[in-house]
């Protein structure tokens, strides 16, 4: 965590929060914790070239398809976010 | 332990390929990277297109992008590097030094490839004026490209376009001329979805094609247009656009092509959409719900016109071609233009070539025979469909289909060897005539996949072999002037005679040279403008231009021993150890020095120099006597013959030359005259010979082999270099202005020389036993000859036998149809009538690929293979959708200890959700000495056995979780023993003793007892990390290396004691009851190393490289890196290179700013290895600060080298 968090406490922590996307909080519940670890995974995967090409021999598809899918993986790697009981 | 780690051979995959004017010139070069490291090639035009490389630079982080641009008016590309350092990098090639210069290198956020820190994307505007670097997520920065008053680049501090929440696909710079500059990006926005449990919003999500403005006047991003596209959209691509100052036409209709899955959509700002299919195969296997992806483009500008290049993922390329009126698309028409291997990038150049970085295997470069204008192709246009195809954008447009043939429009060039990806190896010592082991690699995807066999050395081209009447001891070639292009004639010099042969349209004998033929030969020259030289032990012939002959006779009862020449100095050694010396005067007359040089010990080699341009004479003679000493003696004017320097030897020389060559470590300005002493034991000494004051320094000792060694001076590529020839010839050459040393891969030689005639212009001659060979050293630079035999599927593992020479390869694809299945859905198809295109079935897989199935189908094979003899034995397809992943020779003590191979396989598999129908473990019979295999049996398993190995005469299979030791029976194998506590998956198994290695795929290396008493399998020591496990090897009984997914090696070591206290145990009772530490086994292995390479290694082996030289341990990586761990066997060695790398660091910074040691230490710190490669660089650094580190260290810059040199050689012999 930035040094800026420790020493301002909470006073911006919600625009730090929209500043480093993928920060945990108090309330996270687990869903957003586990979205988030598969969209940073993800990212991780299509950003290093040895692990795209390791998948797509692994999977026999192109690098650009496993690359792709990844991405399109992101946008709800784990399903919909659980029902909220008002 | 202290480990070094060296790259034998650097990755060869291209992730990214750009092309430019790098170096000013008004040729195209291409920039590649490969992962790890920058590549700046030349391609010939005049020879096909084959590429020089001129630099080749590691850059010590990982490169995930690449761009090139060139400022309004100038004449030289630059490029844009992103990596996961966090900052954006400039380079510019710079030709006087011959490398990479950081121009500008501006952070913006952390290193790594993170989720929200760009690099991942690039977009640069096409008239240079703006660079864009996005993430995968939200972050995109706007760079602004500019120069100052000198002309200088320069960058401004980043502009944000970020939007938050949005997953970004792709991004790419529009052409809009001098309008300011517009970047688009295709973009997904999750926040609804992830905040609608219903599902609802995900429905709804639209991927949307945005504009971003960059306004060059007020300095700021602005988004300008935002519309929802095609959800499967995945490819942007640039079409020109903007108004040519001079002429109001307009280059283009500017916007994007955008890719999507299935078809390709214009777009641009307040224009109409244009939709057209992308054609699909018209293969009757092929599966018609399946989607069409665009993977690679290209666009190209002619004069007044441009074309696309777009690839499938199939490999095809398809033409795409934009009919505009100004700024108004009317049309845009797509069809099938060739099939070429799937690129990761693709290049076309203006001399007519495409040159396509293949994704796996090697590279190739196509010319263009046509661009696919005037054929019967069918092409498909967007004006034929209602609304340009974008009536109903929602509905998919119907199928197009066109026929795949061979290539039409482009011809094949030239080839890149790639090892990538690199899936399994060994090393083995198996070709006849070979004193260092060879590396056999698996390699390779699909069709396309290989074995190759990797041997060090040199390749060699023959041109002439020829048989001669006896066994000549020496060859040499001259030219009758100094003028003169070519050679004329080659003398050959037998024990009682010598044979001159005149180089024309025949290579004939001629007579009337002025030789004397009646006694062997010592020298040949040709000396002065036209003279030519013979030295015979009887004396001297100079054979002037109008063929006279003037004749120095050796004095009475005295023969010449050795001599050495060169344009106008002439040294023989008489048989009463006296040194004789003739200089040519201004009239070409041969003059003796009166004195002669009394050595006082027989003369056994002598070295002159050539003459430096521009001077009468060398001033120095290299004399190497029977009493092991080498001495330089002075031909100066002033102190003729006197002694200089004197060294001292371990054995009688056999050999010196005395040779300038460029050494960029030792001297960047100018050539090191070296002296090369080869002795009569196949040593050979390298001194560095001091111009001015005629000492030796830097020796340097490297083994060649058994027999003496004979050197001559060559020509290689228009650069002298020297030929070695002992037991084995080698080469010493300059290249990237580094000296190499190399063995040629060809038949020893007894003598060698230049040759250079009409035909073969770069060659050399050389005898061996009476054959003379005429050859040419094409690739140098290339350590690593390689021999393939090609395979059908994407090899997997393979395994050597005990007792013969076959090596036993499981390959396999997924989503690939067998043989059998193939050919029976073909018949099928035929009974029901419907006509199969049997030109396009027959059509070869290793150009077209095969048909793409649905997931879980499998097509797989066991191989035998032949390595020495490069050839298939036999292929045995498996059928039944089985697929092999694991196999094994066990020796079933249960049937007298014969041999057994044991396959293990699994239908149906699915790699997501990881499932099989039922995994099965074949056992096969070797037959006709292991060159045919009968079927046993097969026992089915309930999960895919990984990974198999023979233990005490039984087989231990890894089977999911599961590990278990199978006996055989006449119809099963008969489990005996299980363990199931792994974590996920085992994938490895190594074993010693009765203790087992176990890797698992996510959780590092177990260690397991076997207590043969109890029959029990008992988890012992685990590791402390989660690792994802991919190779392991035992270093000795307790200590293991291995690497893991994200190109780590490490090594590991249990506890002794804790190891003798298992084996003592006899049941295993105490292990098992042993408390479980942090929710593991009882004990932990400690790391002893740790390093990330940069590449997934897929083998790695403990074997010694060197005959007699000491272990190292080798691995392969996925990408074509291989590379050794080498051990340091002095603590010195450890501290002092310790010392050197910390001095590097500093020093040299990487090329894109990653921080070196946070590289190397990517996952876990780095631990007792020094980074060889690193340390390497030290050798091009610029001279003062080489020697401000070496006095840093209390060594000379020679030491430092040679210490270096040492490292690599004596472990490696590279």
């Amino acid at each position: 965590m930035s040094s800026e968090l420790r020493y301002t406490a909470n006073t911006q922590l919600e625009n730090l929060h929209a500043r480093y996307t993928g920060t945990g909080h108090a309330d996270l519940s687990k869903h957003d914790w586990i979205t988030h670890q598969h969209r940073d995974t993800l990212a991780s995967i299509v950003g290093h070239p040895t692990l795209t090409s390791y998948l797509a021999i692994a999977d026999g598809e192109s690098i650009g398809r496993v690359r792709f899918e990844m991405a399109e993986r992101m946008l709800q790697p784990c399903g919909p976010p659980p029902k909220v009981a008002n | 332990m202290h480990l070094y780690n060296l790259t034998l051979q650097p990755p060869t995959a291209i992730t990214h390929a750009v092309v430019g004017n790098f170096s000013g010139a008004r040729q195209q070069e291409i920039i590649v990277s490969h992962g790890t490291r920058l590549e700046l090639l030349r391609p010939d035009v005049q020879a096909g297109g084959k590429f020089t490389t001129i630099v080749s630079t590691d850059v010590f982080g990982s490169i995930r992008s690449l761009a090139s641009f060139r400022l309004t008016g100038s004449t030289k590309d630059y490029a844009v590097v992103a990596s996961d350092s966090g900052r954006i990098i400039i380079l510019d090639y710079d030709p006087k030094s011959s490398s990479f210069i950081k121009l500008h290198q501006e952070t913006y956020g952390k290193s790594g490839a993170r989720r929200i820190v760009p690099g991942q994307f690039l977009a640069t505007d096409p008239k240079g004026r703006s660079v864009m670097v996005a993430a995968m997520e939200k972050a995109k920065l706007v760079y602004i490209l500019n120069r100052d008053a000198a002309a200088n680049l320069t960058i401004s501090s980043p502009l944000e376009a970020h939007k938050n929440t949005a997953i970004i696909h792709h991004i790419v710079g529009l052409d809009v001329g001098f309008e300011n500059p517009l970047f688009a990006a295709l973009e997904v926005d999750y926040s609804e979805a992830d905040q609608d449990a219903t599902g609802e919003a995900l429905k709804n999500t639209e991927k949307m094609l945005t504009y971003y403005e960059l306004d060059l006047g007020l300095n700021h991003v602005v988004r300008k247009w935002s519309e929802p596209i095609d959800s499967r959209a995945n490819l942007l691509v640039q079409v020109p656009g903007g108004q040519l100052a001079s002429s109001e036409r307009f280059d283009g209709p500017s916007g994007v092509l955008v890719c999507c899955e299935n078809h390709i959509i214009y777009r641009h700002m307040d224009a109409p959409a244009h939709r057209v299919p992308i054609p699909r195969r018209n293969h009757p296997l092929e599966d018609p719900n399946r989607g069409v992806l665009i993977v690679a483009a290209v666009m190209h500008k002619m004069k007044g016109a441009f074309f696309f290049l777009l690839q499938s993922e199939d490999g095809d390329l398809f033409k795409v071609t934009i009919e505009h009126e100004d700024e108004e698309v009317k049309d845009v028409r797509i069809k099938y233009f060739d099939t070429v291997p799937v690129a990761s990038s693709l290049c076309i150049l203006k001399s007519g070539f495409l040159f396509v970085a293949s994704e796996f295997g090697n590279h190739y470069m196509y010319r263009f025979q046509k661009l696919g204008d005037d054929d019967d192709e069918p092409e498909f246009n967007s004006a034929s469909f209602s609304g340009f195809g974008m009536a109903n954008p929602k509905m998919p447009l119907p199928h197009a289909y066109f026929r795949t043939r061979p290539l039409d429009n482009l011809m094949l060039s030239d080839e890149t060897e790639s090892l990538d990806p690199v899936i399994d190896s060994k090393v083995l010592n198996l070709l006849p005539n070979s004193d260092s082991p060879q590396i056999f690699a698996a390699c390779g995807r699909g069709a396309r996949s290989t074995l190759r066999t990797l041997r060090h050395g040199l390749e060699v081209e023959e041109s002439v072999s020829s048989e001669l009447p006896g066994i000549p001891n020496a060859v040499w070639t001259t030219k009758k002037r100094e003028d003169d292009a070519y050679d004329s004639y080659i003398i050959l010099s037998f024990i009682n005679g010598t044979l001159v042969l005149s180089i024309g349209e025949n290579i004939e004998e001629v007579q009337d040279t002025g030789f004397l033929s009646s006694a062997p030969t010592l020298a040949v020259q040709q000396i002065g403008s036209d003279g030519l030289l013979q030295v015979h032990p009887g004396g001297i012939r100079h054979v002037l231009a109008d063929k006279r002959v003037n004749e120095w006779r050796a004095p009475g009862g005295k023969t010449i021993v050795c001599a050495t020449t060169n344009k106008r100095q002439v040294v023989v050694a008489l048989s009463s150890a006296e040194l004789v010396y003739f200089e040519l005067d201004l009239d070409g007359q041969l003059n003796e020095y009166q004195d002669l040089k009394a050595m006082g010990s027989t003369v056994l080699a002598l070295s002159v120099g050539e003459v430096p341009e521009g001077r009468q004479r060398t001033p120095y003679l290299a004399v190497g006597c029977e009493d092991q000493t080498v001495r330089i003696i002075s031909l100066d004017p002033d102190t003729t013959m006197e002694t200089i320097s004197l060294q001292a030897l371990t054995a009688p020389p056999s050999a010196i030359c005395i040779a300038e060559m460029l050494d960029a470590s030792i001297n960047k300005a100018q050539p090191t005259m070296f002296v090369n002493i080869g002795l009569q034991n196949g040593v050979l000494l390298r001194t560095v010979l001091d111009p001015i004051n005629g000492q030796l320094t830097d020796t340097r000792t490297r083994f060649l082999g058994t027999r003496p060694i004979r050197l001559v001076r060559v020509m290689v590529q228009r650069n002298p270099a020297i030929l070695a020839l002992s037991s084995r010839s080698w080469l010493n050459y300059t290249y990237q202005n580094m000296m190499h040393f190399t063995p040629l891969i060809f038949e020893n030689l007894d003598y060698a020389w230049s040759f250079s005639a009409e035909l073969c212009q770069e060659g050399l001659i050389g005898i061996a036993g009476s054959v003379l060979r005429i050859f040419q050293v094409p690739n140098l630079g290339m350590k690593l000859k390689q021999d393939s035999i090609p395979l059908s599927h994407t090899p997997r593992k393979f395994i050597t036998h005990p007792e013969n020479n076959y090596f036993y390869l499981i390959e396999g694809d997924h989503r690939v149809r067998g043989k059998v299945a193939s050919e029976m859905r073909l018949r099928e198809l035929r009974s029901n009538g419907i006509e199969v295109d049997e030109e396009v079935v027959s059509l070869p897989p290793d150009a077209f690929g095969y048909p793409k199935a649905p997931a879980g189908t499998w097509a797989s094979s066991i191989r035998i293979v032949d390595p020495v003899e490069a050839k298939t034995v036999l292929e045995i397809p498996l059928d039944g959708n089985e697929a092999a992943f694991s196999i094994a020779i066990v020796p079933f003590s249960a049937q007298n200890g014969e041999l057994h191979l044991v396959v293990g396989t699994a239908a149906d598999t699915t790699l997501t959700p990881k499932s099989c129908s039922s995994g099965f473990l074949r056992a096969y019979k070797f037959t006709d000495d292991g060159a045919g295999l009968e079927f046993l049996h097969k026992t089915e398993t309930d999960d895919v056995p990984l990974a198999l190995m023979a233990f005490q005469g039984r087989l231990v299979a890894g089977v999911g979780k599961a590990l278990r030791i199978y006996d055989i029976g006449k119809k099963k194998l008969l489990r005996k023993v299980e363990n199931k506590n792994f974590p996920s998956t085992i994938v490895t198994l190594n074993t010693q003793g009765s203790r087992i290695l176990v890797g698992d795929m996510q959780e590092s290396v177990f260690f397991v007892a076997y207590k043969p008493p109890e029959n029990r399998l008992l988890i012992f020591a685990d590791d402390t990390q989660p690792r994802w496990t991919t190779a392991v090897t035992m270093l000795d009984y307790n200590t293991v290396a291995g690497g893991d997914r994200f190109g780590n090696v490490f090594v590991n070591r249990l506890d002794s004691k804790i190891s003798e206290q298992v084996d003592e145990d006899p049941t295993g009772a105490g292990i098992l009851h042993e408390k479980g530490l942090f929710m593991g086994a009882p004990h932990k292995t400690k790391m002893l190393a740790h390093f990330h390479v940069g590449d997934i290694i897929t083998s790695i082996h403990k074997v010694s490289l060197v005959a007699g030289a000491r272990e190292v341990l080798l691995y392969t990586c996925l990408h074509g890196t291989i590379g050794i761990l080498v051990p340091f066997t002095s603590k010195e060695d450890v501290d002092f290179i310790s010392t050197l790398e910390q001095h590097m660091r500093t020093e040299q910074g990487s090329l894109v700013g990653r921080d070196h040691l946070s590289w190397r230490g990517y996952y876990t710190p780095v631990k007792a290895v020094v980074d060889g490669d690193l340390c390497e660089t030290f050798a091009r650094l610029v001279a003062s600060k080489q020697s401000n580190i070496a006095g840093e260290l209390d060594r000379t810059v020679g030491e430092v080298l040679k210490k270096l040199e040492q490292l690599r050689v004596t472990t490696s012999g590279f």
